[in-house]
C-alpha cells in the first residue's frame, strides 16, 4: 500500500507539533483514525509522508475538572467519555453522544478531538459540544491557544486547523444546579451508519424548580437561557441563534414552543442528501427532535 | 523505515520490526499465521477482526501495528487451553458450540472476543447489554439470538463454574436415534478457536499475488490497452490479457456469456468487467501495476433497468438482444377467471438489489503441480463447475484441474459463480506458482452477481367469499450484464408468482432482461423472495377488500394435498401449509387477539403497533426436468470410524452434520465416529450445486443410500462368513451383532478385508425426475411451505420502523438436525428483515454507490426481534426421513408480514423496498 512512509507516537504535544511541521513531506495528526485510516485507504485522502498518532500523549488522555471547568483530552477514547461520571454529571448531551457513535470496538479508538477535526457539520460528538459551549485548546507553531469551537469550523470536512496544529483538549462549563443538557438524533436503517439529522440542547431553568410538572411542556416555568445545534443544519455544525435568543427567559410553553420552531424552520438551510434525507424530511424530524431533546434537557435541568 | 515494537499475543511476548503502515490485523495473520483473526471488510463496519487490546475489543482491520507498542493482546487463538492434551474449551467457545451459534463460522472470532470483554466487565450480562456491546459485530448467518443465548449461558457458567449447558431444542416428531435429534456441527470446535482455515488462511511457498484491472465503466466497447508501463513495474511477475487466454474465453453457469477477460474492440457490459489481470510477488505491487494499465473506452449507452432493456429502440447488449427469457406460465383461461370474478385488484411493486454480503470476500487461490495438473482452492458453491469453467478457460481436461473446497465464510447464492478461479489459475500456469487472488470487500460488491431488481405486476380476481379465481402476473427481471443463474432465477419467481394458492386460472410472463448493472444470479430464495412480496401484499389488499380477515383468505386459498399448482403438478404429499396458518395464527392471537387493529402504545401515542401475516411455498431441488444427482462415497476405516465423501458443499448452512446424521443413522453407530469430507473434485464424488435448498435432499439421501448400500454390503459378507441368515444380523449401539458374537466396526472392517472385500460404497443418487415448465407435469420433486407474522411499531412522527416479534412456521418435512434448524430459521428471518429494511445496494447509470460495506447495511443484532421457530413436519415420501429444503423457505415470507403490518399499524402500502421511512413519514404528515 505505502500509503504513508512514517509512523510517529510523541509523547508530548510539542513533539507532535514538531514531527508535523518538520516532517520531510505532507503529514497528519490521528487519532483513533476510525476516519482517516478509512479515507487514506479508499484512496479519499490523497497519500501522506507522515503519521503523528497522538494518542500515546498523556497530556491528552486526561478528563478531569481543572479551573472550574471540565476539561476532555482530545485523545480520550469515545468510550471512555461514555462511561465517565464527570461527563455524565457536567456533559449529559455529550455522554449520550458518545454512546451512539459506532459500536464498542470503534468508540474504543476513535477520540474526541478526531470527531470535532474532521469537522463534519452533523458529527454526533461536535453537535453535543456546540450546545455545551466548548472551548478548543489547540497548540501549534506559534504555540497554544483557546478557541470557540464554531470558530474551528470552516466548511463540510474543513476545519481552520493549519499545518501543525493539534487540539489538545476541550473545555467545557461546569453545569450547576437548574442547568442540563441532552442530545438524540434520528438514524436511518439503509446505507451509512451516520445520524440523518440530530440535535443538542443546553438549558438554565428559571423560576421554582422544585414541583413536579405532568406533561411534556408545562406552563409557567421559564427557561433562562438556552443553546440548540443542529447537524446538519448548514456546511458547518450549526447553533441555532435566534432560535435561541426567542426562546432565552421566556417560559417553557407549547405556544413558545411552536413559535420556536418556526423561527428554527426559518434560520436553518437544510439540505437534501442523496439516498439519506431529503431537506424537506429534515425539516420535519427536527420538530420531533427538538421536542424530544429539549424536554429531556427540561426535565434533568430541575 | 521500519520500526521494531515489543508486545504480547496470548501472553506470548514478541518483538518485531513492522512497517509503517502495517495494520495489526496484518502483523496477526501474515506474520504471526494466527489466522483465526478474520478480515471481513477493512472498514471497522463488520467486526470480524476483533481482537482485545489491553482487554478492549478492537477492530485490529484499522489499528495501526506501530500501536501495538507496549500492549497486551488477546485473539482468539488464546482463549482455550490444553489440559492433560486435552483441548480445554473457554466457556463462551463450549456455549457457542453447544448452542448452535456456530453457522459459517467466519465471524465467529469476532463475537466470541467482543462478548469476552463484555463478560469481564458485566458477569451477568442481560439482553440489552448483550446487544450493545455487540451492535456492530455483524453475522451475515445472523443466529443473533443463539448468539445471545450462548453468551448469557456462558456467562452463568463462569460465574457459577458449572459446565455449559445444552439447550433444550424439542426433538423432531419423527425422531430416530440420531436422525431428529439436535447434533452440533463436526466443524464447530475448530471454528470457535480459530483453527478452522478459510481460503486466504492458506499460504504456499513462492505464493504470488493477483489484482484485476476492472473496467470501471458499465457500458462501453475497449479501444486500447496498454500494458507496458504495468510490466516494467519491478516485482510483476506476469500480466495477462484476453489474448492470453489459452481456451474458451466465455465462463458462465448455464450460458457461456461472461468473458474471462474483455478484450480489444469487445464490449464492456458492467463496471466489474476483467480487463487485465496481475500476478506480482506482493500484493502492494500487484495493485499498483493494476493502476499503471492503460485503458480506453468508447462509452455507449447505459441501460439502467429491465424494463428500459426492454424497449426496442434500447442498445443490445448481447448478440441475442437483451432478452434473456420469456418465461411464461399458462393455467386455465384468464377471460374465464377474471369475468366470473366478483372484485378485481392489480397494483405493480419493485424490488431492490441485494447483495449477499456474506462475511468473508472471495479468494481463490491456484497451485500447479509438477505433473501438470492445477489445483484451485476456493469456497465454491459448486466445485465441479468450477472445474469444468477452469480447464475450459486453460483448454485443457477436465481431470487436470483439481478443486479444493475450502470452507465458506457464508454463500447465500453469491459463491456459484466464477469470480477468482480462472484468473488465480492462468496466472498460476503462466507463472508456474502459486497464486493467491482475494478480494476486498470493494471488489466483492463490484464484481458478483446479486438478488435480481424486479418489478411485478399483480393482477388478482376473486370472487366474494374470497376465493381467487384468477392470478395474472407479469414480472422484469433485471440479470444485468450476464446470464449466471438468471434465467432459472427469474423461473422460480415467476412460477411462485401468483403464492402458495390453488388458483384456477393463472398466467405469468416474465422478462428476464440483461442490462448494465452487475450481474444478478442465485440468492437464498432465489426469485421468490421478489414474487412473494408483491403477491403477498395484495393477499392483503385483497382481504381488505373483500372485508375477511387476512388469515382466513390465505387458509381458504391455501394449496393442500391434491391441489394443482401453477405449473400443472398434482401436489401428491407433504403439503403443511394450512398447519403452518394455523399454527402462526394461534400463536399470534394468543398475543394479541386483534392482531390486525393498529395499537398505540400507551403514553407513546406516537408509536403504534401491528401485526402482519404472510405464506410462501418455495420448491426444494433443482426442478424443471434438469437431472438432479448427488453422489456420496461411503468408507470404513480400519479404525472402525466411517468417511463419507461428496462434493456438495458446506457454506455454513449445516450439510455435514446431515451427511454424518444420515451414515450414523443407518449404521446404528455415535455421530462422531463418522467423518464427513466434502468439496474436493479428486476426492468426493460430484455433488451438484449446492443451490435451489436441495443438498439435504440429494446429498441426505445419497450419504442415507449410501449407508444402506455399505450396511448391506457388510450384513452379506458376515452372513457368509458366519453362515447366519441376513437377518439374523443386526447394528446395535455402534456394533455388528451375529450370532452372539458383537463385532466393533473395526472387526468388520477387518473381516471385510480378509475376505478380500473393500468396505466402501459410492451411491449415485438420482432425485425423481421433474418436467420442464410448460409440459403440465412435476415441475419439482418436493416444495417447503410457511407462515409468518411480524410485529412492528412504527413511529408516526419519524416514519421509523422496529419489528418486535417474528412467528416462523417452517413445514420442513423432517426436522432433521434441529439445532441447525434453529440456526437456519434465525438467520432466514434476519435475512428476510434485511431485505425489507435495511439492504439497499444501489446502482446509478450502471455505476456502484454501495460499493463499502459501510453503505450496504445488512441487520445487527440491534434489529433483532424475538424470533419464535415453529417447525410443522409433512414428511415427504422420498426426502431422506421425509424432509425437504429448509436453507430458502425460512426467509421467503418475512418481508411481506413486515409491510403487511407496517400497513395494518399506518396504513401505508408499501410497494417497493426496502421500506422507505421517509415517505411513511410524509405521507402521514400529509394525512
Ligand atoms: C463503523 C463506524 C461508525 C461510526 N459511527 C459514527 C457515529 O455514529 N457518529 C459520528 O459522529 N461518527 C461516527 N463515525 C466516525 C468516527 O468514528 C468518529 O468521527 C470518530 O470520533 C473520529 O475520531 P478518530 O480519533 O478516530 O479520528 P481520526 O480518524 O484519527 O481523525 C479524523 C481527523 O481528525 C484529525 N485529528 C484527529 N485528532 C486530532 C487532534 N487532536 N487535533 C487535530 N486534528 C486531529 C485527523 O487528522 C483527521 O483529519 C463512525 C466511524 C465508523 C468507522
Ligand atoms: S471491521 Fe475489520 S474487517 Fe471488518
Ligand atoms: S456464522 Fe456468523 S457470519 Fe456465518
Amino acid at each position: 500500500m505505502n500509503l504513508w512512509q512514517q509512523y510517529i507516537r510523541p509523547e508530548t504535544v510539542a513533539d507532535a507539533v514538531t514531527a508535523l511541521t518538520s516532517a520531510p513531506g505532507p503529514a497528519l495528526p490521528i487519532g483513533g483514525g476510525t476516519d482517516i485510516m478509512l479515507d487514506l485507504h479508499q484512496g479519499r485522502h490523497s497519500p501522506v509522508h507522515t503519521i503523528v498518532d497522538l494518542t500515546g500523549i498523556p497530556e491528552m488522555k486526561i478528563l478531569e475538572i481543572r479551573d472550574g471547568r471540565l476539561f476532555i483530552g482530545a485523545g480520550v477514547a469515545i468510550s471512555h467519555i461514555a462511561l465517565h461520571p464527570l461527563a455524565a454529571l457536567y456533559a449529559r448531551a455529550l455522554t449520550e453522544a458518545c454512546d451512539l457513535i459506532g459500536g464498542p470496538q470503534v468508540r474504543n479508538v476513535a477520540t474526541l478531538g478526531g470527531n470535532v477535526a474532521h469537522a463534519l457539520p452533523a458529527a454526533d460528538g461536535t453537535i453535543s459540544l456546540m450546545c455545551l459551549d466548548a472551548e478548543a485548546e489547540v497548540a501549534g507553531v506559534a504555540g497554544r491557544r483557546r478557541m470557540p469551537l464554531p470558530e474551528l469550523f470552516l466548511g463540510p470536512g474543513k476545519s481552520a486547523l493549519k499545518l501543525g496544529d493539534v487540539i489538545v483538549g476541550f473545555y467545557l462549563p461546569l453545569a450547576k444546579p437548574g442547568e442540563a443538557s441532552a442530545f438524540k438524533r434520528i438514524m436511518r436503517p439503509q446505507g451509512v451508519a451516520l445520524p440523518i439529522i440530530n440535535l443538542s440542547v443546553w438549558l438554565s431553568r428559571s423560576g421554582d424548580t422544585s414541583s413536579p410538572h405532568p406533561g411534556p411542556l408545562p406552563q409557567g416555568e421559564g427557561i433562562k437561557q438556552i443553546r440548540i445545534a443542529v447537524g446538519p443544519g448548514g456546511s458547518v455544525p450549526f447553533r441555532a441563534r435566534n432560535t435561541e435568543a426567542f426562546l432565552a427567559a421566556k417560559a417553557y410553553s407549547p405556544e413558545n414552543f411552536t413559535a420556536a420552531l418556526d423561527i428554527l424552520l426559518e434560520e436553518i438551510k437544510f439540505r437534501t442528501s442523496a439516498q439519506r434525507a431529503t431537506a424537506e424530511y429534515r425539516r420535519h424530524l427536527v420538530g420531533t427532535l427538538l421536542r424530544n431533546t429539549l424536554a429531556a434537557a427540561w426535565e434533568r435541568a430541575e | 523505515m521500519d520500526t521494531t515494537i515489543t508486545f504480547t499475543v496470548n501472553g506470548k511476548s514478541h518483538n518485531l520490526a513492522i512497517s509503517p503502515d502495517e495494520t495489526l490485523a496484518d502483523l496477526l495473520r501474515k506474520r504471526l499465521k494466527l489466522t483465526g483473526t478474520k478480515i471481513g471488510c477493512e472498514e471497522a463496519e463488520c467486526g470480524v477482526c476483533t481482537v482485545l487490546v489491553d482487554g478492549e475489543p478492537t477492530m485490529s482491520c484499522v489499528y495501526p501495528a506501530a500501536r501495538a507498542d507496549g500492549k497486551d493482546i488477546l485473539t482468539i487463538e488464546g482463549l482455550a487451553n490444553t489440559r492433560d492434551g486435552q483441548l480445554v474449551l473457554h466457556p463462551l467457545q463450549d456455549a457457542f458450540v453447544k448452542h448452535g451459534a456456530v453457522q459459517c463460522g467466519f465471524c465467529i472470532p469476532g463475537q466470541i472476543m467482543t462478548s469476552y470483554a463484555l463478560i469481564k466487565r458485566h458477569p451477568e450480562p442481560t439482553s440489552d447489554d448483550i446487544r450493545h456491546a455487540l451492535k456492530d459485530t455483524l453475522c451475515r448467518c445472523a443466529g443473533y439470538p443463539t448468539i445471545e443465548n450462548s453468551i448469557i449461558e456462558a456467562a452463568r457458567a463462569l460465574r457459577t463454574g458449572e459446565p455449559v449447558r445444552v439447550p433444550s431444542i424439542p426433538d423432531s416428531v419423527n425422531a430416530r436415534s440420531v436422525i431428529g435429534k439436535s447434533q452440533v456441527r463436526p466443524d464447530s470446535v475448530e471454528k470457535v478457536t480459530g483453527a478452522a482455515i478459510y481460503t486466504d488462511d492458506l499460504t504456499f511457498p513462492g505464493m504470488l499475488f493477483a489484482s484485476v484491472r476492472r473496467a470501471g465503466i458499465p457500458h462501453g466497447i475497449l479501444t486500447k490497452l496498454d500494458i507496458t508501463k504495468a510490466k516494467a513495474l519491478p516485482g510483476v511477475a506476469a500480466i495477462l490479457t484476453s489474448e492470453d487466454i489459452p481456451g474458451e474465453h466465455n465462463h458462465g453457469l448455464v450460458i457461456y456469456d461472461w468473458p474471462v477477460l474483455v478484450g480489444i474492440g469487445e464490449r464492456v457490459r458492467y463496471v466489474g468487467d476483467a480487463i487485465a489481470i496481475v500476478a506480482a510477488e506482493s500484493q502492494e505491487i500487484a495493485e499498483q501495476a493494476v493502476a499503471l494499465i492503460e485503458t480506453e473506452f468508447e462509452k455507449q449507452t447505459v441501460i439502467k433497468n429491465a424494463v428500459q432493456a426492454y424497449q426496442p429502440d434500447a442498445p443490445k447488449l448481447h448478440a441475442n438482444g437483451n432478452l434473456l427469457k420469456h418465461i411464461k406460465v399458462r393455467k386455465g383461461s384468464m377471460e374465464t377467471g377474471f369475468a366470473s370474478a366478483d372484485v378485481v385488484l392489480e397494483h405493480t411493486f419493485q424490488t431492490q438489489i441485494t447483495d449477499h454480503a456474506f462475511l468473508e470476500p472471495e479468494c481463490s487461490l491456484a497451485v500447479p503441480l509438477e505433473d501438470g495438473r492445477m489445483e484451485v482452492y476456493v469456497g465454491s458453491q459448486i466445485p465441479y463447475q468450477d472445474r469444468t469453467q477452469v480447464a475450459r478457460a486453460l483448454g485443457w481436461p477436465e481431470e487436470r484441474v483439481r478443486i479444493v473446497g475450502q470452507l465458506m465464510g457464508g454463500g447465500f447464492g453469491g459463491k456459484e459463480d466464477i469470480m477468482g478461479q480462472i484468473h488465480s489459475a492462468m496466472l498460476a500456469n503462466v507463472t508456474g506458482r502459486p497464486v493467491k487472488l482475494l478480494f476486498d470487500r470493494h471488489e466483492s460488491l463490484l464484481v458478483h452477481p446479486k438478488r435480481h431488481a424486479t418489478q411485478i405486476r399483480v393482477k388478482l380476481g376473486a370472487k366474494k367469499d374470497g376465493r381467487i379465481i384468477a392470478a395474472e402476473t407479469e414480472l422484469y427481471g433485471d440479470t444485468g450484464a450476464y446470464a449466471s443463474l438468471g434465467e432459472k432465477v427469474m423461473t422460480r419467481a415467476t412460477t411462485h408468482s401468483a403464492g402458495p394458492y390453488d388458483i384456477e386460472h393463472v398466467r405469468a410472463d416474465c422478462y428476464a432482461m440483461y442490462t448494465n448493472n452487475p450481474p444478478a444470479g442465485a440468492f437464498r430464495g432465489f426469485g421468490v423472495t421478489q414474487s412473494a412480496f408483491a403477491v403477498e401484499s395484495m393477499m392483503d389488499t385483497l382481504a381488505q377488500t373483500l372485508g375477511l380477515d387476512p388469515v382466513e383468505l390465505r387458509r381458504m386459498n391455501a394449496l393442500h394435498v391434491g391441489s394443482v399448482t401453477n405449473t400443472g403438478q398434482l401436489l401428491r404429499d407433504s403439503v403443511g401449509l394450512v398447519e403452518c396458518i394455523d399454527k402462526v395464527d394461534s400463536a399470534m392471537r394468543k398475543l394479541n387477539p386483534e392482531p390486525f387493529k393498529p395499537q398505540p402504545v400507551p403514553g407513546s401515542e406516537h408509536l403504534v403497533r401491528a401485526w402482519g401475516f404472510a405464506s410462501a411455498y418455495k420448491n426444494t431441488g433443482l426442478g424443471g426436468g434438469a437431472p438432479d444427482t448427488s453422489g456420496a462415497d461411503l468408507e470404513l476405516y480400519d479404525d472402525g470410524t466411517f468417511e463419507v465423501r461428496s462434493s456438495a458443499a458446506e457454506l455454513g448452512q449445516g450439510l455435514v452434520t446431515v451427511m454424518r446424521m444420515a451414515v450414523a443413522e443407518e449404521m446404528s453407530a455415535a455421530p462422531e465416529i463418522v467423518r464427513v469430507l466434502v468439496m474436493d473434485t479428486d476426492l468426493t464424488p460430484n455433488g451438484g450445486p449446492t443451490t435451489a435448498s436441495r443438498q439435504t435432499y440429494v446429498t441426505g439421501n445419497a450419504s442415507r443410500l449410501a449407508a444402506v448400500t455399505l450396511r448391506q454390503a457388510i450384513t452379506s459378507a458376515l452372513s457368509e462368513k458366519y453362515d447366519v441368515a441376513p437377518e439374523k444380523i443386526c447394528f446395535e449401539g455402534g456394533q455388528v451383532h451375529v450370532n452372539g458374537h458383537s463385532l466393533t466396526f473395526a472387526d468388520v472392517a477387518r473381516e471385510m478385508k480378509a475376505m478380500g472385500q473393500n468396505p466402501r460404497a459410492l451411491y449415485e443418487y438420482e432425485a425423481p425426475k421433474t418436467q420442464p415448465l410448460g409440459t403440465g407435469g412435476d415441475m419439482h420433486f418436493a416444495f417447503s411451505f410457511a407462515a409468518q407474522a411480524a410485529e412492528v411499531e412504527v413511529n408516526t412522527l419519524t416514519g421509523e420502523v422496529r419489528v418486535l416479534r417474528i412467528l416462523a412456521a417452517n413445514d420442513v418435512g423432517t426436522a432433521i438436525n434441529p439445532l441447525a434448524l434453529q440456526g437456519q430459521v434465525e438467520g432466514g428471518v434476519m435475512m428476510g428483515l434485511g431485505n425489507c429494511l435495511t439492504e439497499n445496494f444501489i446502482v446509478e447509470d450502471g455505476y456502484v454507490v454501495t460499493d463499502r460495506l459501510a453503505r450496504y447495511r445488512i441487520p445487527s443484532i440491534a434489529h433483532t426481534p424475538e424470533i419464535t421457530s415453529i417447525i410443522v413436519e409433512h414428511p415427504t415420501a422420498e426426502g431422506p426421513y421425509g424432509a425437504k429444503g429448509v436453507g430458502e423457505i425460512v426467509s421467503i415470507p418475512t418481508t411481506p408480514a413486515i409491510t403487511n403490518a407496517i400497513y395494518n399499524a399506518v396504513n401505508i402500502r408499501v410497494d417497493s423496498l426496502p421500506v422507505d421511512q421517509e415517505k411513511i413519514a410524509m405521507e402521514l404528515a400529509s394525512r
